[in-house]
Parts: structure tokens; C-alpha cells; sequence
């Protein structure tokens, strides 16, 4: 549970990019972030909810969006996606190998964009 | 009006955590970042070590907890140096605590500093604190299926401890099959079943840490 820490995180970054183009009402905050990045999106709402509640930012909708996780194989360094619920323990789909791949996407937890004015 | 951002929202634990690894770079010291579920063995592995290698090595640890400072009384009975951060309810110790932690501490011809962080499997993996190695500890009481459940600590790993191989004649804990899982997720962990009960096992661990304390030096 630590999307409160992300929230307050969010809350400076977006204050500091509205503050620069003098904006002063939020609409929409737009984040991805991957899957094995420990996000619980309903968890990060509330929390962006309750860093917000009765600032100038209350009411703002934030987007959420998944990235997946992309493997790169540790033996012929093909590139794939793993089933749903077996996140790093996978086979190489082109040569089997199960062991060690490396984590290419699915850590990212960043702000795309801002809607505002 | 849509404004581009495109920026980790987690940069501010980022920025401060480099920092904190040119300090310790600069000031040569082996930081290492102790992760694992409440009740693991960290503070006993602790114990052990600071005990053990009190001649060899000038050591100093950080301990993370929700509340109290037990932990911190335990270590600092052990001779180091040891400082409490409590996170009142927080789940894992950022870069910015450890940093005002590190103010209550001697860093002079310190050779190892040790992080003990919040007893948690999930949160403080997404968080670097300047350490140069993030060690992950697992008892045998635990299911030997844990890697499976929380891969990114593992794959993040350098060092895997198994603790408390002294209960595994009354466990259903197969230790090949955890150390498995865990070098799928991370080809290159390694991994050391020990007992900080019976001392069984402590000496490979402490032989890391020498090599890796004459890596830092070098």
C-alpha cells in the first residue's frame, strides 16, 4: 500500500507543471504504469482523492492505464509477453528456456499528460 | 488544454537516491538494503553479523518500523551504531528518511551501512534508498512459493537468505524448490540457507560481505 506515497508524488509534480503554465483547474491526470509495478489503481484513486479533497485540484479524473510486462529471453533474446498470472516465471515462446529472463517493460510508473486550464 | 508531462512520478525518491550512492561511493561504504516479511529473521541476521564480525568491520544500521525502536535497542546492544526511523504506518523506508537518518550517524571509516526496511514483501522493492545491493530474506515458516507470489523482490535481488533452516524438519518448506523460483526470476541471485538459531550457514553470508566490503574499497 503504497500509492499514498505515489499520490503525494503526483500532487507535487502536477502543481509544479500547472504553476509553470499558469494553469489553475485540473481535469483529467493521465498515468501509466506497469504491471509489476505494485500499482492497485482503485487504491491510487482514493489515495488521489484524498490528497486533494477541498484544493483546488478536487474533482480531477485520473486515467489509469496498464503496461504490460515484455521478457526479453536470457538465452536467444526473444522479446514476449508472459500469461496474465505468471508474470516472470514464463518459457521462452521461440526456445523454451524458462530461467532468468530480463524485465524489458512492466516497472514504469509515470505522468503522460495533464488536462487543464 | 492537454500539457505533455511525461515524468516517473516516483523522480524525488529517485533524485535523493543517487545522491545517497555518490555519498556512499565517495565515502566508500557498502550499503545494503535488508528486505523481507515482518518476522523473517532481519533483525536476528543482524544480531549474528554485527556480532559476529565486530573486529573486521565498522558497521552501522538504519531500522525501519511502523512504531518503537526494539530493533534499534536490539542492534545497538551489539555494539553499532544503530538509528530508528519509524514510518508511522508508513510500508517502506524512501531515500529521503534514510538521508535524515544518516545524520545521527557517524559515516567515518564506516564499512558497511545496513537498511533494515518495513517488514513488507511489496512496496519498499519500488523503492531505492542509495543502497548498492538489496537483500531479500525468507523463512522456511513462510511457503517456499513466496518467489512465485512476489517476483519483483526477488528479481531485484542480489542475495536471497533463506532463515530459520533449523525448523525445516517440521515444515513442508522445500529449499531447492525456493531457491529455484528465485534464480528463474533473477539468474544471478545467490542464495544462503542458514539458521541465525544454530549459526548453521552464517559463514557463506559473511563471506559475501567481505568480498563485496574489498569490491566497495577497491
Amino acid at each position: 500500500m503504497h500509492e499514498m506515497s505515489i499520490a503525494q508524488n503526483l500532487l507535487e509534480i502536477i502543481s509544479q507543471e500547472m504553476a509553470k503554465n499558469g494553469m489553475t483547474t485540473l481535469h483529467t491526470v493521465k498515468i501509466k504504469y506497469g504491471r509489476m509495478a505494485s500499482v492497485v489503481p482503485e487504491a491510487l484513486e482514493t489515495a488521489f482523492m484524498a490528497v486533494t479533497i477541498k484544493t483546488d485540484l478536487e474533482g480531477a479524473v485520473l486515467e489509469l492505464e496498464e503496461i504490460p510486462v515484455t521478457l526479453e529471453c536470457s538465452d536467444c533474446g526473444h522479446e514476449f509477453t508472459p500469461d496474465e498470472d505468471e508474470i516472470l516465471l514464463h518459457p521462452c515462446p521461440q526456445c523454451g528456456q524458462d530461467f532468468g529472463h530480463t524485465v524489458k517493460t512492466g516497472r514504469e510508473l509515470y505522468i503522460e499528460y495533464i488536462e487543464a486550464e | 488544454m492537454q500539457i505533455p508531462i511525461v515524468r516517473n512520478i516516483l523522480e524525488a525518491n529517485d533524485r535523493i537516491s543517487e545522491e545517497l550512492k555518490e555519498l556512499f561511493a565517495k565515502k566508500k561504504i557498502l550499503a545494503l538494503n535488508l528486505m523481507s516479511s515482518p518476522g523473517a529473521g532481519k533483525t536476528s541476521t543482524l544480531e549474528k553479523t554485527l556480532t559476529a564480525l565486530k573486529d573486521e568491520f565498522k558497521m552501522a544500521v538504519i531500522e525501519g518500523d511502523l512504531q518503537t525502536d526494539n530493533d534499534a535497542q536490539r542492534v545497538a546492544a551489539t555494539g553499532a551504531q544503530a538509528v530508528q526511523i519509524n514510518t508511522e504506518g508508513g510500508c517502506h523506508l524512501s531515500s529521503a528518511m534514510v538521508a535524515e537518518a544518516l545524520k545521527s550517524l557517524d559515516l567515518e571509516k564506516l564499512d558497511i551501512l545496513f537498511i533494515e526496511n518495513v517488514g513488507n514483501l511489496v512496496c519498499p522493492a519500488e523503492f531505492d534508498v542509495g543502497e548498492d545491493h538489496k537483500i531479500t530474506l525468507l523463512s522456511v515458516t513462510e511457503g517456499d512459493d513466496k518467489p512465485e507470489k512476489y517476483p519483483l523482490m526477488f528479481n531485484i535481488s542480489s542475495v536471497l537468505i533463506l532463515n530459520k533452516t533449523d525448523l525445516l524438519p517440521y515444515v513442508d518448506f522445500d529449499l531447492d524448490r525456493a531457491a529455484g523460483f528465485a534464480r528463474a526470476l533473477n539468474k544471478d541471485i545467490e542464495v544462503f540457507p542458514l539458521s541465525c538459531r544454530t549459526g548453521e550457514g552464517l559463514e557463506q553470508w559473511y563471506a559475501w560481505l567481505r568480498k563485496h566490503v574489498a569490491a566497495k574499497k577497491a
